[in-house]
């Protein structure tokens, strides 16, 4: 039995925690931090699922990234979050609940974790196994090979789009913290 | 056998620490508490992913802990910015200068 699932265990413990806590503080600037953790948590999970790339990912958008962004945000507003009212907790509830009866009706669907017959380890993506092998000696994971070489010019396109994107967040949140200044 | 013992219960004492500073983050009166538990926090993860790296023998996940710790630092630096000067464009170079025009009151 593979001993890394008691960490993943653990992981998403933390990750519920966070989750909750998230909801229940009224002070934003702990839910910025929390968000934060959250990222962390999650881009720790994905490593430890043998997900490196998503992992690299999430730490350099979610924690990285999207922390300066929430903080430059929050420059724009208060620090405290307003109360809201119940029924509209009820429709949320409603919703998610409704998400997760969905999910978890799909659940028995699902391949076993890194089952040899699942679709993702028989479809078109396996011929990558051996073709990265004989193209490329000693690149110790395909996912990279495959996203930086035989993608590449799909991954330069996601770049372009989360750049604009990133750009784009900047100029509207201003960065600077003057409007809130005069507004006082 | 016993070095992989090692290295699970040195990960699960890492994992331990991550859960008392999540409680001192949800419950830390101050915003500085707050601060300094994100910080200890991403540390805590960057130990916990070079266990981890070291007890499944990938050594590629120790370039991730490194990110996270470059990460961990832009965070950091931006946290400490906002509550300095209530903006993140202040360049750190200037940031001993406009602390000279503005007196040692704070922000």
């Amino acid at each position: 039995m593979d001993v890394t699932q008691y960490f993943d265990y653990a992981l998403m413990a933390m990750l519920l925690a966070v989750g909750v806590a998230i909801i229940r503080l009224r002070n934003l600037f702990a839910v910025v931090m929390l968000t934060g953790v959250y990222s962390l948590l999650s881009a720790a999970w994905f490593t430890s699922l043998d997900a490196l790339d998503v992992g690299f990912t999430e730490a350099a958008v979610g924690a990285g990234i999207s922390t300066v962004l929430l903080l430059a945000a929050m420059l724009l507003t208060s620090r405290e979050c307003d109360k809201v009212t119940a029924s509209r907790h009820w429709a949320a509830l409603a919703v998610c609940v409704a998400a997760g009866a969905a999910l978890f009706y799909a659940l028995p669907d699902m391949a076993p974790y890194g089952a040899a017959d699942s679709p993702a380890n028989t479809g078109p993506g396996m011929e990558y196994m051996t073709r990265t092998a004989e193209d490329m000696k000693n690149i110790p994971n395909v996912v990279t090979a495959v996203l930086g070489s035989y993608r590449g010019f799909d991954t330069m396109g996601e770049v372009f789009v989360v750049f604009a994107a990133g750009v784009g967040v900047a100029l509207l949140l201003g960065l600077s913290g003057r409007r809130r200044e005069e507004d006082q | 056998m016993w070095m992989t013992f090692v290295d699970f219960a040195v990960a699960g004492m890492v994992a331990i620490g991550m859960a008392l500073i999540l409680a001192r983050l949800f419950v830390g009166p101050t915003l500085y508490d707050r601060v300094l538990a994100v910080n200890a926090f991403g540390t805590k993860t960057v130990l916990f992913l070079v266990v981890f790296a070291m007890m499944v023998g990938e050594p590629a996940a120790i370039d991730i802990a490194l990110l996270y710790a470059l990460m961990n630092f832009i965070a950091t630096i931006a946290i400490l910015k906002f509550f300095r000067y209530r903006s993140l464009e202040v360049a750190l170079s200037q940031m001993a200068l406009r602390r000279a025009l503005d007196g040692e009151d704070d922000a």
